[in-house]
């Protein structure tokens, strides 16, 4: 399954849902074409919720970084919901987790947007 | 795929076979190396790392290497390795799956070729905020042992090696 992603607000706070892989190719164009939408249009406030992302290789992270970096430079903040097991393991190995502000609960998650 | 087995050693070659320099190649190759793991005994989660680790081989074989070129090929060339004693039997039997089956992934690319020293450590502090660059990182992290050769007539040649561990 190639990635879904839908967008929702709660409160000022942008999440996205992603859903399926985020690989080469489709996958992480897909996320990076909808962060720099996001950003271009003004939003500060991003919660990406992986709860459903299946998989996600190199070039998928990649895509995280730049989202995170891309929203840093405008001003904004993303920050990481449900990371699957194996996602988590990952961003621990390449030593990302700790540059992430990553929650397990949606609704902590857009309160810490406020703090 | 070439199903070809040396009773003396016990040695299996299982794919021998050209991919096109494309990114449906990457997932044909996954789908085919990840079809022969799962008969050598490999469980759920070391088949998610070795999937990984042969995603990332491909990717940067095709887009790194051959630079989607259509004239060049990526060759993929896996061994299966049973453990003495093992040598001979049949396949999903508790021999076969035993501890010390090695899987021996070869990828090679047409490309102009890389030595791995010259690749930058994504864990070094300047690195981690870079878009690309953990690729072979992970090869290594998935795998037991990752070697990388610059071929003499041009093009790279990576191995990846796993064996079936006892169980964590």
């Amino acid at each position: 399954m190639s990635v879904k992603l839908h967008t929702r607000q709660v409160g000022d706070v942008t999440v996205i849902d992603v859903s399926g892989r985020i690989t080469l190719g489709e996958g992480s164009s897909a996320l990076r074409d909808i962060l720099r939408e996001l950003t271009a249009k003004g939003d500060k406030k991003i919660l990406l919720n992986l709860g459903d992302v299946s998989y996600i290789d190199s070039s998928g992270i990649g895509e995280l970084v730049s989202g995170f970096t891309t929203v840093a430079n405008q001003g904004g903040t993303l920050k990481l919901l449900s990371l699957t097991k194996r996602v988590k393991d990952l961003l621990q190995i390449t030593k990302l987790y700790t540059v992430f502000d990553v929650h397990d609960d949606e609704a902590h998650a857009v309160r810490s947007f406020a703090e | 795929m070439a199903q070809e087995t040396d009773a003396s050693t016990g040695v299996n070659e299982v794919i021998d076979q050209y991919y096109s320099s494309t990114l449906e190649s990457v997932d044909l190759a996954e789908g085919e190396i990840l079809k022969a793991a799962e008969e050598a005994g490999f469980d759920e989660d070391e088949l998610h790392r070795i999937g990984m680790a042969v995603r990332e081989c491909m990717v940067n074989a095709v887009v790194h290497g051959n630079r989607y070129n259509r004239n060049k090929t990526v060759h993929i060339g896996v061994h299966v390795e049973k453990p003495e004693g093992a040598a001979g039997q049949p396949d999903h039997t508790p021999v076969a799956r035993a501890i010390g089956t090695r899987l021996t992934i070869r990828i090679t690319d047409q490309g102009d070729g890389f030595e791995l020293q010259e690749v930058p450590d994504p864990l070094q502090e300047n690195n981690l905020l870079r878009h690309s660059g953990r690729g072979l990182f992970l090869m290594g992290a998935f795998m037991d042992d990752l070697k990388v050769r610059k071929l003499p007539a041009g093009g790279t040649e990576v191995t990846l090696t796993k064996d079936i561990g006892p169980p964590e």
